[in-house]
């Protein structure tokens, strides 16, 4: 009786009986190294996806019949009107899921609209040409999305009730969040925003550390899906960094982006629009530095892990092991410098927006 | 980059770009602004406690040196009371000392005085008894003379030998 234990249970099991899952593998019969490695590269590749189902871990018996751990999640599009289904109608992709007369098809990771048998229509360079109706659906990342607003919502509210409980002390959990909330607001936000304005920014500040970091931690854990590689996610955080720092440029901001003081006419209108794009500038870096960052270190830190089971020896999957426990340390790092960072530079375009220049 | 807008996820966006929002809101009523106020309170209170304590430490030693400049100034007076006791003291001697001689000398001149006085007194007291003492000899002399010339003479002889011895 033996198992073709896929990537995923390996995440998992890598965290609880990691010698459980070598041995399993030790004995595996020879495969063929290219076959191993595309799948390594796919399961890394289906990892950084967002998926419709809440899938644990997943399994092909003996009779090469695929076994999936885990629970369906919503899908809502809207396609001339709302259509809400489970996602188990699409059986993970393997079939067509029919709702009020329309066919849907789960395609690599998106889904699209299809006749009854669920052709897809490929153009010249293999993409699918069908129609994409609007999908709103709670995907795993919404699901993460969700469970981390709560935890933060739960936490951070008990934490304050906390400190009217007990006379201005925090108490149990908040002992330990009240330092990270004060550093902050203390070496983040003033410094960077100043005394007189850092205020207003704290709610932000506060919450995009906080998000960022529990969302990367959870990336880390196995059962979680890492919602900080997605684009989507950075580009909104990005953008609500952007529309805060231009709503609250005054007029001194403005001044330095369109007509730069202190340099040359001719030098003002070439500064203009390189400050102007700049400002765009800025807030992307920040959208594209989480985002790299994150799913760099997720295909890193999976790539060695895979490396563990294309070695299929003791000493190179040993090394890789340790090399990819090592890696999995940084990676906490990553996670909290990533939200860290994120933060900083984000009050440090606040503090432009509002910096007063009395020196000019 | 294809790849990115590729992977681009609308749904996920209007969802994360929600709950993100509703998160903020959410917690800055909930969570941040309480946190952060009675962080502020609190080290508002810490830091008006310090200050009081530095203020009770500055008066305190306000205090003290104002009861050191006490003491001194204490004993400066007393040292100045004591040597004004002292002058005066030496002063009342002093003014004792020619008082008393003064009235001794004023005594003394008076002593002297009324000896003098008294002596004149006696003397001339001794005078008019001499003379009343002549008075009565002469009388009784001239009454001996009168009845016996021997015996006048006689008389006058004694009486004048009594006067010699007194």
């Amino acid at each position: 009786m033996r198992r073709k234990i896929s990537l995923k249970p390996i995440t998992l099991l890598l965290f609880i009986v990691t010698f459980v899952t070598y041995s399993q593998e030790e004995h595996g019969h020879a495969d063929s190294g290219s076959d191993k490695k595309s799948e390594v590269k796919a399961y890394i590749q289906h990892h950084l996806k967002d998926s419709y189902d809440f899938n644990l871990f997943s399994w092909t018996t003996d009779s090469g019949e695929e076994k999936h751990f885990g629970f369906s999640l919503p899908v809502i599009l809207w396609d001339g009107g709302l259509k809400v289904f489970s996602s188990s109608k699409f059986h993970h992709g393997e079939t067509v899921a029919e709702v009020d007369g329309n066919y849907y098809k789960n395609y690599h990771g998106k889904i699209y609209k299809t006749d009854a048998e669920g052709t897809i229509n490929y153009d010249a360079e293999h993409h699918a040409t069908n129609e994409k109706p609007l999908d709103f659906s709670i995907t795993k990342n919404v699901t993460m999305i969700m469970m981390v607003f709560a935890i933060m919502f739960f936490m951070f509210s008990r934490m304050a009730k906390s400190y009217k409980k007990n006379n201005g002390m925090p108490k149990g959990m908040g002992r330990f969040l009240e330092p990270i909330v004060l550093y902050v607001r203390d070496e983040i936000a003033k410094p960077n925003i100043g005394e007189k304005y850092y205020k207003r920014y704290m709610s932000y500040l506060l919450t995009v550390f906080f998000f960022v970091w529990i969302v990367n931690l959870f990336g880390l854990t196995p059962i979680g899906m890492n919602v900080t590689n997605n684009i989507a996610v950075t580009l909104c955080l990005a953008l609500i960094t952007y529309i805060i720092t231009t709503f609250s440029g005054n007029k001194n901001y403005w001044k330095h982006i369109f007509w730069m003081p202190g340099v040359p006419v001719p030098m003002k209108i070439i500064l203009a629009p390189i400050e102007l794009l700049g400002t765009i500038i800025k807030p992307f870096a920040l959208m594209i530095r989480l985002y790299a960052n994150i799913t760099a270190g997720h295909v890193v830190l999976m790539s060695i892990i895979g490396m563990v089971f294309l070695f299929q020896n003791w000493l190179g999957s040993g090394l890789s092991f340790m090399l990819a426990f090592v890696l999995a340390i940084l990676e906490l790092l990553v996670a909290a410098l990533q939200a860290y960072i994120f933060t900083v530079l984000s009050a440090l375009y606040f503090g432009m927006a509002v910096e007063e220049h009395d020196h000019h | 980059m294809e790849k990115l807008f590729e992977d681009f996820s609308l749904g996920l966006f209007v969802w994360q770009a929600v709950l993100f929002i509703a998160l903020i809101l959410l917690l800055r009523k909930f969570a941040w602004k309480p946190i952060l106020d009675s962080v502020n309170d609190r080290e508002e209170g810490i830091k008006n406690a310090l200050d009081s304590a530095e203020k009770a430490k500055l008066e305190m030693e306000n205090l003290q040196a104002d009861n050191q400049k006490l003491i001194k100034e204490a004993r400066a007076e007393r040292e100045a009371m004591l040597k004004e006791a002292r002058e005066i003291k030496n002063k009342m001697i002093e003014d004792a000392k020619d008082e008393a001689k003064e009235t001794a000398n004023k005594l003394i001149a008076q002593a002297q005085e009324s000896i003098e006085t008294e002596k004149k007194a006696a003397i001339s007291e001794l005078k008019s008894q001499v003379a009343n003492l002549s008075i009565d000899i002469a009388e009784k002399v001239v009454r001996e003379e009168l009845s016996n010339k021997d015996k006048q003479v006689k008389l006058v002889e004694s009486m004048l030998g009594e006067a010699t011895l007194n």
